[in-house]
């Protein structure tokens, strides 16, 4: 089988210091890659070059598209990347401010990327807005109010809806539960696994909370200081630490 | 007058906007940034307009101005007397004789030939401006062709009205490439804007130039469900009783009274002349 997306030796420099380096590793398709780490580790610069955000300065991004098979992203022209980045890819904010568009409603908000794509039919464009608002458990009747009426839990929500309306086959999530209180938290995970599931998409996911990872991350890896000090299945990784520092991180979570 | 330049710029300056026009001509739609000069007007007041003009017009041009339709109205009058003073053209209020027209927020109703010239003036080019403040984004949306935005305006007003409530500056897409904000006009004039003579954008605040050279393919955008639709006030003129031409609702009292006349002030009495009447003249001429 073809791994849906390669990364070969992918290195990111800030000056002389080292964003992220040497990081290498296949996702195959309906595989969730969990990468987790301490603040300043590198996690999300990672995620930013393999998402086309930054440009990374040695290393390969290959994604097996839909037209062409294996291409390597970061030397692919922008508009191919653009266009990648609103049918087969998806970012999931921290921030669900900065993937929404605050000022337009929950319906316009999952209809962009319909209507970036070329869907011209309002009628269509609504009823897959409202059926999108079910999945992630919103009520449809809320479809024309604005995200700044939402909760932070909903906003979340919506947002993980207005990426996935095009079916894409890549998500990308830079920390999907930060900053919501632990029973919201559950509930989105609980949404993100059955929608991971059950959409057969592949995810990569930067969290630095080691649970989020336990539920939805088949595979994982462990950054310190821009380099991957650990890699294997998550379970494997979470009980059996190898690196020192896995292995400092597994026994700081907190016991309740 | 002849203590000005013609036409008020300098060569220099007036060279400069011309290579902008050419190539807003050559590229339909696009926006080609310009070095904006200070006119003796506030902006807003048609500055991008009235350099375009400066910058196309020649000794033999007859000149037009409209604001909103009307040859009388304050800001047509005074760009209308900066041209008699600074280049000393020839003046019109009829659309027929002029050879280059400037207008503000409207199309006459008479149909342009090909050998005249409209200038427009624009308050904001960019069409994606209050969709996407950051303009180096826009810019890139403009060349990577990325107008789903655009839909999610239209999106959001049928949403919230029931129809695309959109009703002035209705954005168009030119000669199948370039989104364009086809300055203020309502959207009554949109079907226009395929015409024989040259159209000249021009925003002075803004710095930029663009064009639709004659016989340019402009769609409205819209929805498939909810197509496109130029509206107007459903009334026939109170004063020469044309039933195709867009109509400035106007109060006459405070009962409650209103009349309805054509904006375009020339063809209402071009119209009136050949012995048209509306609801209010009948009497008069009878």
């Amino acid at each position: 089988m073809t791994p849906l997306l390669q990364v070969k030796d992918i290195e990111k420099r800030y000056g002389t210091r080292i964003g992220c380096s040497g990081v290498s590793f296949d996702l195959y398709p309906g595989e969730v890659m969990g990468i987790v780490g301490e603040s300043g580790s590198g996690k999300s610069t990672l995620l930013n070059c393999l998402a086309g955000h930054l440009e990374p300065d040695a290393g390969q991004v290959i994604f097996d598209t839909r037209a062409d098979g294996p291409v390597d992203t970061v030397t692919m022209s922008e508009p191919e990347r653009r266009m990648l980045g609103r049918t087969d890819w998806a970012f999931v904010h921290q921030h669900a401010r900065d993937g929404l568009r605050m000022s337009v409603s929950a319906g316009g908000n999952i209809g962009e990327r319909l209507m970036a794509v070329g869907d011209c039919h309002y009628g269509q464009i609504r009823d897959r807005a409202i059926d999108w608002l079910g999945r992630v458990e919103i009520d449809g009747s809320r479809v024309d109010d604005r995200p700044t009426a939402f909760s932070g839990g909903m906003q979340q929500r919506l947002q993980i809806a207005r990426n996935l309306v095009t079916g894409p086959r890549l998500v990308f999530m830079d920390e999907p539960t930060g900053g919501l209180d632990v029973s919201v938290q559950a509930r989105l995970l609980d949404l993100l696994r059955g929608l991971v599931r059950e959409m057969g998409l592949s995810a990569i996911i930067v969290t630095h909370d080691l649970a989020v990872v336990r539920l939805l991350a088949d595979r994982l890896m462990v950054m310190k200081d821009g380099y991957v000090v650990e890699a294997g299945l998550t379970d494997q990784v979470l009980d059996d630490p190898q690196h020192a520092y896995t292995q400092l991180l597994v026994s700081s979570v907190l016991q309740v | 007058m002849s203590e000005y330049n013609f036409a008020y710029l300098d060569e220099q300056t007036k060279r400069m906007i011309r290579r902008a026009i050419l190539k807003g001509l050559a590229v339909p739609g696009y926006q080609v940034p310009f070095a904006s000069r200070e006119m003796p007007m506030p902006y807003g007041w048609g500055t991008g307009g009235v350099q375009v003009s400066a910058a196309t017009l020649t000794p033999d041009d007859t000149f037009k101005v409209i604001d909103q339709g009307a040859d009388d109205t304050t800001n047509a009058v005074s760009i209308r007397k900066f041209f008699e003073n600074t280049a000393g053209v020839e003046t019109t209020e009829e659309t027929e004789k002029a050879s280059l027209i400037q207008t503000r927020h409207r199309i006459p109703e008479a149909k342009l030939r090909e050998d005249q010239i409209i200038v427009y003036q624009v308050p904001i080019p960019e069409p994606l401006r209050f969709l996407e403040p950051r303009e180096t984004e826009t810019r890139k949306m403009h060349s990577l062709e990325e107008y789903g935005l655009m839909h999610v305006k239209l999106y959001e007003d049928i949403s919230q009205h029931g129809a695309i409530s959109t009703s002035y500056a209705y954005p168009v897409k030119v000669s199948g490439r370039y989104v364009m904000d086809p300055s203020p006009i309502p959207k009554f004039d949109n079907p226009k804007l395929e015409m024989d003579a040259i159209q000249l954008f021009g925003a002075g605040r803004e710095q930029r130039i663009y064009a639709v050279p004659p016989h340019t393919k402009v769609v409205s955008l819209d929805f498939e469900d909810y197509p496109f639709e130029a509206t107007k006030a459903d009334h026939p003129c109170d004063l020469c009783g044309a039933e195709d031409s867009y109509l400035d609702e106007v109060i006459t009292d405070d009962a409650g009274s209103r009349m309805f006349v054509c904006s375009d002030t020339d063809y209402c009495r071009c119209r009136r002349e050949a012995g048209h009447t509306g609801r209010m003249t009948k009497d008069v001429a009878a």
